[in-house]
C-alpha cells in the first residue's frame, strides 16, 4: 500500500498508487458509466474534481489515440477499484496506468470504491486529497479540508483555450450515429463555441450537423462574437461553479439580445439560466454516468443521457425569466433542458454529444440546426 | 400509456417440459408475467405440461391447463377460454413455434385473437434466416455471409458462396439444435442434412465462420411509445463458435470500449426497430473481429429467453414482469424500477460488480457422445457467480459449479504437451480447466489466446490466480496474516483452495479466518451502482470490505438452501419446493431468506423472498450467510442432494437444521443402519450387500443370485447404477465404471425382473403422517424413477398391496423421525412388498403430486417443520381421484448422437410432462404428447422385442393390428407374430443387409417403434434402433407395458377429440389454512 486517499471528514483508504507519483486535492464525485474512462479522465469539466468509478474493473481496453476528449487529463485524480495490468483492445495504444503516470494523473486502486461511493451518495461531495507521499491520515485530512471548495471557484479560466480556432472534424466514420450519420451536412452555418471547457465529440457532432465551428475563449466579447455574424452561438460545457462566471453571464445576456440563436450544454445551460437572472444551486452528489433517463415534456420521448454536473438550475428561480423548463430528469426531477419563451434559445443539462455515452440525444444538434435554418426562412434540411 | 382496457384476458404460453436450452428460465419469466398480468387485473390463462413449474401451480393463473403445447392443444383451449390475446414471447421457442403454427392455421384469425408481445410477421422476420439477413442489410448492418438451403443442391450453391469452414443452423429450432461446424465436405453433408431433417421449416441457414471472433450479447427493451434501453451486456469468454448456452460468459462486457460498446447499442436499437419488435425484451448477439473490431449481427431473439434470465439476476432488473406490463400497453417510464421504488424503470442498469455465468454439462451419462462443443447447446444447467472482480466472481462461479473444485485450482492432469495444446484449443467441458493446466505449466498467456482464442483480458487475470494458488503452496496457515487472507478472499479463493495449497483442513483455515476478522460483507445488487438508495434486499458476498449495507433483522427467520446448478436429477422440481418454502414461510410471517446460485430459477427472484443471497451453495458460503442471519434453521431437505450434502457440516458449524434430524439423512442411506431400521419394522428389502472390493462384488453376486444392481452409494439421479447380468459383466463394471475402496464401496441389490415399480411422497411432522400420493410405474423395476413413466393414482395394484405400501411409508417416516417430505421407492413382485429406498427429503415429484391432487404438499411441509402439526393444519390425504394423471419424462437423446439411448437406472431425463384426464389412456396420450413424441393413429409400426417379451408381444400387436396399424418386425418378433396368424412384413436388422430397419427410420416410414431392449449389452445389441428413432424424433416404446400403456393412448384418441380441463376444474385450487404466528 503506497497510497492514500483521505476525504475531509477524516475517512481514509489506502491502495496502491497506479497513476503519477505526487499530491492532489479535489472534490470528489462518482460517475457510474460502465465505459468511457478516457474520455471521461480527459473532460475538461472534471477539473477540480477527482473521479471515482463505480464500476471495478478500470483499464481492461487500454487508451487509444482516438478517445481523447480534449488535449489533456483534467480530473485531478482517478480512483478504481482495480486497475487491468495488460489493456486488449485491437486499439489500445497504451495501457491505463502508463497514460495516467505520462499525463500525471495520481490514482489510487484496491481501495473500496463502493463504499466511497456510498459515502458520497450519503454525505454529498467531499475534498479529498490523493497522496502519494504522505500517508498521514490526519495530514491529508487538514490538506483536504484546506482545499478550496467548488462553490464560488471559476475553473473555466483553466481551462478554456487562449485564442480562437476553428474546427472542422466531424465524427468518425468507422463509428456513425443513427441520427447524425456520419457524412457531414453541406452548407455548413458559421458558428461561434464559447469554450468554457469544450469536449471534442461536442465539436464533432456540430460539424456533422451542419455547422462550421469557431472556438473561443471564454472570455470573448459578445460584441467580438456578433461581429463575427454566426448562424448561432454555442456555450459549451465546462467546469466549477456557474455563478462565478459573471462575464459569462453578461455576454450570453447580450447575444441573446441580439436574437441570435444560442444552444447551452451542461455549463453552457447553466450560464443561460444565470443571464436571464435565474440561479443554480449546488446538488449533494450531481449525476454522474451514463444511464440518466431525461423526458422531454412537449413530445413526452425520453432519452437515455450522458451527465456530468454537480450544479444546477433552481426551477424556482425561473418564474419572469422568459425562460421554461422543456426537460426533466425521470429520476429526481432535476431541471434537464430551458428553452426561452421568446428568443431562440435552448439548452440542455446533459451531453447530447455523449463521449461517453449513448446517442440517443445526439439529434439536438441537427434539431438545433432546423431551428436557425427554420428563423432565417431557409430550407428545412 | 396506461394499460390496454380492451383486453380482458390474455392466454400465456409456457415452454413445456425442461430440455436442453429450454430450461427453469421460463418458469421464471412465465411467473413473473403471470403475476404482473394478474396484478394488472387480467384473466389470465396458461398452458405448459410442465408440472414441475411454479407458473403451473393453480393459485397463480386463473385457468391453468396442463396440456400439451402443440397447436391442435391449445387451439382447443382457445376455443373453449376464447381470450383477447394471446402472449407468446415469454415461453421459449416452443411457444414462439406453436404461435406462428396457430396463426398461419389461421385459428387466432378465426378466434379474433390477437397475440400481443411480437407479431407474427416479427416473429418470421426474425427468425427466418433469410428475411433477418435481408433487415440487417437495409439497416446498414453486417451480418455473416450466408445463405439459405432447403435441399442438398442448394446448400451446394451456398457452400460456393460462404466457403469452409462454415456454420449450419437450422431455422425455427431452440439451442441451436441440429445444427453444427463443418470444416470439410464429408461434415457439411452430414449436418446439412441433420438441420433439414431437424428444422419445423426444413431449411437450413449456411453461414461463413467467425471462429475465434469474440461473442457479446446485449439485452434489450423497447416500449409502444419507442423508448428504447439496454439492460445488459454480456461478453462471452468463449469465443464466437460455442453456443452462448455453453459460453462461460461475464457481464457487463469487460473489453469494448465506449465507442464500440455505443455502437453495438445504436445497432440493436436500429435492429429492435428493424424486426419490428413493438414491446418487450429481445437479445441481440453480436460477433466482433478482434484485430479491427469489425461488427456482424449475429442473431436476434424476438422474445425473453435464458440471457434475459440471467440478465435481469445480473443487474435486479426484472425483464420478464416488464416485458408482459409492455406487452400490454404501459411504457419503461410507467413502470417502477422494482429495487430502487423510487425511480423508473425507463434507465439502465449500472454494474458495480462483475458477474460471471458457467454451464454445467452432463457428457458423464451420455457416453459416446462427442463432448465438442459448438453451434448446439449442450449444458444441462448453469451457475451465476457475482463478486466485485472479475477474479471473485470468476473463482465463486467455479465453485458453485459444484464439479468437485473449490476454485480455479486443483488436480492438474499429466496431458504431453501437444495433448495439452489441444485441449486448450478445442471448445469442451473441461477446456478451462486444460487452461488452468498450461498456466500452471507456464505456458504464456499469448500462447493460450493463441490457441484457444479466449481474449487475453481473461486470462491474465486466471494467470493470477495461478500464480496467487502458486505463491501459497508451503505457507504455514498460521502465517498468514489478515492482509493477506483478505487479499486472497478478494480474489475468490475458498477456504478449501486455501486449506490444499496450504496442506491443512477446510475448517482449520476458517477457525484462523475467523480468528483473524476476516469476514465476508454483503453487498446489494442496485441496478444503479450506488447512486440511489436500494430498498430490495439482493445480496452477494464479496471480501471487498465488511460494510454492511442492509444489516440481518432481528425477526424470526429461515434459510432455505437451494440446489444450485441444473443437472441431470436435479432440477426444477427442487426449485419448486424451495419456492413453496419460502412462501409459506411468508405467509406464516416468518422471515425467508433464499440462498442460491442458479440464475435460471423462480427461487432466485428477488421477489420470492425477504432476502435473497446469490451465493454458491457450498459450506463456507452458507455458514457465513447462517452467522449473519442467526436463523431458526435451515431447510436442507428441499434443494436436492446439494444442501443435503451440507447438512452434516452445517450441523458440526453449530447451525441448526429445521425438520428432519441429521442423523435420519444418515439412518436412510448407510446400508447397514437402514437394514436395521426395516427389520425392526418388519419390512422387506432386495437381498443386498456391500462390496469393497471386485472379489467381494463377485461372492455377494454370487449368495443373492444375478441380475444385481449394482451403484456406488451416496450418489444422485442413480448415477454409474447399472443393472449386472452375469459375472463378467460384474467384473467390467467393478473395473471401469468405478473403483471401489472402502471409503467409496458399492452397493450390490438383487434385481426385482418384472416387478412394479411405486413411489410415495409424504409428509410427516413427526407424530402423524400424511402419504401425498402413490405414484405406480408403467414400465417394470430397473428404470430410474426420474426415467419412468408413472400414474397417479395407481392402476394395476390391489388394495391390499397398496394398503401395505401407505402402511410401510408411514412406519418408515415416523422411525426415522421425518419433519417435513420423504420419498420412498418399492417394488412389487406378486404380492410382495420390497422396500428399495427412502429419501428423508423433498423428491423430483413433489411438484407433480401437487398438481395431480391438489394437496400443496411442499408448502405443508414446510409449515410443518416450522412446528406446526398436520393436525393443526387439518390435512388430509387426498381422496381417489376421478382423473389420472401420467406423468412422462423427456429426454436429450437427440442432442446427443452418439450416446445409446437407452433407459436405465441411471437417470438421464433433463425434464417431465404431465398429462392429465379422466381415463387412463387419453392422459397417457397427452403425457406422450406433451413430452414430443405423439402417438400415431394410423400407420406403421415397428415391433422388435427381446426373447423374454415374445410370449407377451402377439396380444399387443393383435391390439395395433385390430386398431388398423400395419406392423414390420427383425426376424425372431416377425416369426413369433406369423407364428399367431398377425400380419407383419419383415425387415433386416442392421447386420443383415439392406434396406434395413434404419433405412425405414431414416425415411420416416415408421410411425411407432416397439423395442424392448436385452438389457444386457451384447454383441447383437440393438440400442442403434433406440438412438435412431430419437434422432428421427420417431415415438419409441422400449417396454411392453409401456406399448400397452400407448394401446390404450392410440384408442382414446381414436375414439374422438381430445378435451381439455383446466386444473381448476379437477380440483378447487389448494388454499392451506395459513395464519401468522404471533
Amino acid at each position: 500500500m503506497d497510497a492514500a486517499l483521505v476525504l475531509e471528514d477524516g475517512t481514509a483508504y489506502f491502495g496502491d498508487a497506479c497513476g503519477a507519483p505526487g499530491e492532489r486535492g479535489g472534490e470528489l464525485v462518482f460517475n457510474t458509466a460502465m465505459t468511457g474512462y478516457q474520455e471521461i479522465l480527459t473532460d475538461p469539466s472534471y477539473c477540480g474534481q477527482g473521479v471515482v468509478m463505480t464500476y471495478p474493473q478500470i483499464g481492461n481496453y487500454g487508451v487509444n489515440p482516438e478517445d481523447d476528449e480534449s488535449g489533456r487529463c483534467w480530473a485531478e485524480m482517478f480512483i478504481v477499484r482495480q486497475l487491468a495490468a495488460r489493456p486488449s483492445n485491437y486499439r489500445a495504444r497504451t495501457s491505463l496506468r502508463e497514460y495516467l503516470e505520462q499525463r500525471g494523473v495520481p490514482a489510487i486502486q484496491g481501495i473500496d470504491t463502493r463504499d466511497l461511493t456510498l459515502k458520497l451518495r450519503e454525505q454529498g461531495a467531499l475534498r479529498a486529497i490523493l497522496s502519494t507521499e504522505c500517508l498521514d491520515a490526519a495530514e491529508l485530512a487538514a490538506r483536504a479540508r484546506r482545499h478550496p471548495p467548488l462553490e464560488g471557484r471559476d475553473l473555466v479560466a483553466e481551462v478554456s483555450c487562449q485564442e480562437p480556432y476553428r474546427w472542422s472534424e466531424g465524427l468518425p466514420c468507422a463509428f456513425p450515429s443513427p441520427e447524425l450519420g456520419c457524412a457531414a451536412a453541406s452548407g455548413a452555418l458559421p458558428l461561434v463555441c464559447y469554450d468554457f471547457g469544450i469536449k471534442r465529440n461536442i465539436l464533432r457532432c456540430l460539424v456533422t450537423s451542419g455547422f462550421a465551428p469557431v472556438v473561443v475563449p471564454a472570455r470573448f466579447p459578445a460584441r467580438e462574437a456578433l461581429a463575427l455574424r454566426p448562424a448561432g452561438v454555442f456555450l459549451s460545457n465546462g467546469p466549477g461553479d456557474p455563478a462565478a462566471l459573471s462575464y459569462a453571464h453578461a455576454a450570453v445576456a447580450e447575444i441573446a439580445a441580439a436574437e441570435v440563436p444560442i444552444l447551452g450544454i451542461c455549463l453552457g445551460h447553466q450560464i443561460i439560466g444565470h443571464a436571464f437572472g435565474g440561479r443554480t444551486v449546488k446538488m449533494k452528489f450531481g449525476h454522474h454516468g451514463a444511464n440518466h433517463p431525461v423526458i422531454e415534456r412537449r413530445s413526452g420521448r425520453i432519452d437515455i443521457t450522458a451527465q456530468n454536473h454537480s450544479f444546477m438550475v433552481d426551477p424556482d428561480s425561473l418564474e419572469g425569466t422568459g425562460l421554461v423548463v422543456t426537460h426533466w430528469n425521470c429520476n429526481d426531477g432535476a431541471v434537464e433542458g430551458l428553452e426561452h419563451v421568446r428568443l431562440p434559445v435552448f439548452s440542455v443539462q446533459y451531453h447530447p454529444e455523449a463521449a461517453p455515452g449513448p446517442h440517443d440525444s445526439n439529434h439536438l444538434f441537427r434539431r438545433f440546426r432546423r431551428r436557425i435554418e427554420e428563423r432565417c426562412g431557409a430550407p428545412a434540411r | 400509456m396506461p394499460r390496454r382496457d380492451d383486453l380482458e384476458s390474455i392466454l400465456l404460453i409456457g415452454s413445456g417440459p425442461i430440455v436442453i436450452g429450454q430450461a427453469c428460465e421460463f418458469d421464471y419469466s412465465g411467473t413473473q408475467a403471470v403475476k404482473a398480468l394478474k396484478q394488472e387485473g387480467y384473466r389470465v390463462l396458461l398452458v405448459n405440461s410442465n408440472p414441475a413449474t411454479i407458473m403451473t401451480d393453480p393459485e397463480l393463473a386463473d385457468r391453468t391447463y396442463v396440456e400439451p403445447i402443440t397447436p391442435e392443444f391449445v387451439a382447443r383451449i382457445l376455443e373453449k377460454e376464447r381470450p383477447d390475446a394471446l402472449l407468446p414471447t415469454l415461453g421459449g421457442q416452443t411457444a414462439l413455434n406453436t404461435a406462428v403454427a396457430l396463426h398461419e392455421q389461421g385459428v387466432l384469425a378465426r378466434l379474433g385473437v390477437e397475440m400481443i408481445g411480437a407479431g407474427a410477421d416479427v416473429i418470421r422476420k426474425a427468425e427466418d434466416r433469410a428475411l433477418f439477413r435481408a433487415a440487417m442489410d437495409r439497416i446498414g448492418l453486417r451480418s455473416a455471409r450466408s445463405g439459405i438451403a432447403h435441399d442438398l443442391a442448394e446448400a451446394e450453391l451456398v457452400l460456393e458462396q460462404v466457403g469452409l469452414p462454415c456454420v449450419i443452423r437450422p431455422s425455427f429450432t431452440l439451442g441451436g439444435s441440429g445444427g453444427g461446424m463443418a470444416f470439410n465436405r464429408e461434415e457439411f453433408e452430414t449436418v446439412v442434412a441433420r438441420g433439414l431433417r431437424i428444422s419445423p421449416a426444413g431449411e437450413v441457414l449456411i453461414e461463413q465462420s467467425l471462429l475465434g471472433w469474440k461473442e457479446f450479447e446485449l439485452e434489450v427493451m423497447r416500449d409502444r411509445k419507442d423508448n428504447c434501453v439496454i439492460i445488459c451486456s454480456i461478453e462471452n469468454l468463449d469465443p464466437m463458435g460455442v453456443h452462448t448456452g455453453d459460453s462461460i460468459t461475464v457481464a457487463p462486457a469487460q473489453t469494448l470500449t465506449d465507442r464500440e460498446y455505443q455502437r453495438m447499442r445504436d445497432a440493436s436499437f436500429a435492429i429492435m426497430r428493424e424486426i419490428g419488435v413493438e414491446t418487450g425484451g429481445s437479445n441481440v448477439q453480436f460477433a466482433v473481429n478482434p484485430a479491427d473490431g469489425a461488427l456482424v449481427v449475429i442473431e436476434m431473439n424476438p422474445r425473453v429467453s435464458r440471457s434475459s434470465a440471467l440478465a435481469s439476476k445480473a443487474t435486479g432488473f426484472p425483464i420478464a414482469k416488464f416485458a408482459a406490463k409492455l406487452a400490454v400497453g404501459y411504457t419503461l417510464d410507467e413502470i417502477q424500477n422494482d429495487i430502487t421504488r423510487s425511480t423508473p424503470a425507463c434507465f439502465e442498469p449500472s454494474l458495480d460488480y462483475v458477474v460471471v455465468k458457467m454451464p454445467r454439462f452432463a457428457f458423464e451419462k451420455f457416453p459416446g457422445a462427442d463432448t465438442t462443443l459448438g453451434t448446439q447447446m449442450k449444458s444441462v444447467g448453469e451457475t451465476m457467480a457475482i463478486g466485485r472482480t472479475f477474479r471473485e466472481a470468476f473463482q465463486k462461479a467455479l465453485r458453485g459449479l459444484e464439479v468437485g473444485r473449490s476454485g480455479f485450482s486443483g488436480k492438474t492432469t499429466a496431458y504431453a504437451p501437444d495433448e495439452l495444446r489441444q485441449q486448450v484449443a478445442r471448445p469442451h467441458p473441461g477446456r478451462l480447466f486444460a487452461v488452468y493446466d498450461a498456466l500452471r505449466l507456464g505456458h504464456p498467456v499469448e500462447e493460450i489466446h493463441r490457441l484457444s482464442a479466449i481474449d487475453p483480458w481473461f486470462l491474465d487475470h486466471m494467470q493470477e490466480l495461478v500464480q496467487a494458488d502458486q505463491a501459497l503452496a508451503g505457507r504455514k496457515l498460521e502465517s498468514l496474516q489478515a492482509h493477506e487472507l483478505r487479499e486472497l478472499k478478494a480474489q475468490g479463493f475458498s477456504d478449501a483452495q486455501i486449506a490444499a495449497a496450504a496442506d491443512t483442513r477446510e475448517t482449520e483455515v476458517r477457525r484462523h479466518r475467523h480468528g483473524l476478522g476476516v469476514r465476508p460483507g454483503y453487498r446489494l445488487v442496485d441496478t444503479c451502482a450506488g447512486e440511489f438508495a436500494a430498498a430490495t434486499p439482493y445480496f452477494y458476498s464479496t471480501y471487498d470490505s465488511t460494510r454492511d449495507e442492509a444489516p440481518a433483522s432481528a425477526r424470526r427467520k429461515v434459510v432455505i438452501l437451494g440446489g444450485g446448478p441444473n443437472r441431470i436429477g436435479q432440477g426444477i422440481e427442487f426449485d419448486y419446493c424451495c419456492v413453496h418454502a419460502s412462501l409459506s414461510l411468508r405467509a406464516m410471517g416468518i422471515e425467508s431468506v433464499m440462498v442460491n446460485s442458479n440464475p435460471e430459477t423462480v427461487s432466485t427472484d428477488f421477489d420470492i423472498s425477504d432476502r435473497l443471497y446469490f451465493e454458491p451453495l457450498t459450506l463456507e458460503d452458507v455458514i457465513e450467510v447462517c452467522e449473519r442471519e442467526r436463523p431458526m434453521g435451515v431447510i436442507v431437505q428441499f434443494g436436492g442432494q446439494t444442501p443435503l450434502n451440507l447438512a452434516h457440516g452445517l450441523h458440526g458449524a453449530g447451525i441448526p437444521i429445521l425438520g428432519t434430524p441429521v442423523d435420519a439423512i444418515d439412518r436412510a442411506e448407510d446400508r447397514g443402519r437402514f437394514a436395521d431400521l426395516l427389520n425392526k419394522l418388519q419390512l422387506r428389502q432386495p437381498n443386498n450387500g456391500i462390496a469393497t472390493s471386485p472379489e467381494q462384488a463377485a461372492a455377494i453376486a454370487q449368495r443373492i443370485g444375478y441380475p444385481v444392481l449394482v451403484r456406488p452409494s451416496y450418489v444422485l439421479g442413480g448415477r454409474a447404477m447399472e443393472i449386472v447380468y452375469d459375472e463378467r459383466d460384474l467384473e467390467r463394471y467393478m473395473r471401469e465404471a468405478v473403483t471401489a475402496s472402502p471409503q467409496r464401496p458399492v452397493l450390490i441389490d438383487r434385481f426385482l425382473e418384472d416387478a412394479v415399480e411405486v413411489d410415495v411422497d409424504c409428509i410427516s411432522d413427526g407424530r402423524r403422517v400424511v402419504i401425498g400420493a402413490v405414484m405406480e410405474h408403467i414400465e417394470e423395476a430397473g428404470i430410474h424413477s426420474g426415467d419412468s413413466t408413472c400414474a397417479i393414482p395407481t392402476f394395476t395394484l390391489g388394495e391390499a398391496v397398496e394398503e401395505e405400501i401407505r402402511e410401510a411409508a408411514r412406519a418408515m417416516a415416523l422411525e426415522l423421525g421425518v419433519v417435513g417430505l420423504m420419498n420412498a421407492q418399492f417394488a412389487v413382485r406378486g404380492s410382495t412388498v420390497y422396500v428399495l429406498e427412502v429419501n428423508p427429503r423433498a423428491s423430483r415429484t413433489v411438484p407433480y403430486v401437487a398438481k395431480a391432487t391438489g394437496l400443496p404438499m411442499a408448502r405443508l411441509a414446510t409449515m410443518v417443520m416450522a412446528g406446526r402439526t398436520l393436525d393443526e393444519l387439518n390435512v388430509v390425504e387426498p381422496a381417489l381421484a376421478e382423473h389420472i394423471a401420467i406423468k412422462a419424462p423427456a429426454f436429450p437423446f437427440a442432442k446427443f448422437p452418439g450416446a445409446r439411448a437407452d433407459l436405465g437406472p441411471e437417470m438421464r431425463s433433463t425434464g417431465e410432462v404431465m398429462g392429465i384426464d379422466r381415463g387412463f389412456g387419453m392422459a397417457f396420450a397427452k403425457a406422450s404428447a406433451a413430452a414430443g413424441r405423439t402417438l400415431p393413429t394410423s400407420g406403421k409400426v415397428f415391433v422388435s422385442v427381446k426373447d423374454s417379451d415374445k410370449r407377451n408381444i402377439a396380444l399387443v400387436a393383435r391390439s395395433l393390428v385390430d386398431l388398423g396399424f400395419t406392423l414390420i418386425a427383425t426376424d425372431g418378433t416377425w416369426k413369433v407374430l406369423k407364428r399367431h396368424g398377425i400380419p407383419v412384413q419383415r425387415i433386416n436388422k442392421m447386420h443383415e443387409g439392406r434396406p434395413h430397419v434404419v433405412d425405414l427410420i431414416k425415411n420416416r416410414e415408421i410411425d411407432l417403434i416397439i423395442n424392448t431392449p436385452l438389457g444386457k449389452i451384447t454383441r447383437y445389441d440393438d440400442g442403434y434402433i433406440r438412438t435412431e428413432a430419437y434422432q428421427a424424433n420417431i415415438p419409441c416404446l422400449t417396454t411392453l407395458s409401456a406399448a400397452q400403456a400407448a394401446i390404450e393412448g392410440i384408442q382414446a384418441l381414436q375414439a374422438g377429440r381430445a378435451e381439455v380441463t383446466a386444473l381448476q376444474d379437477y380440483f378447487a385450487p389448494a388454499r392451506p389454512p395459513v395464519t401468522a404466528e404471533a
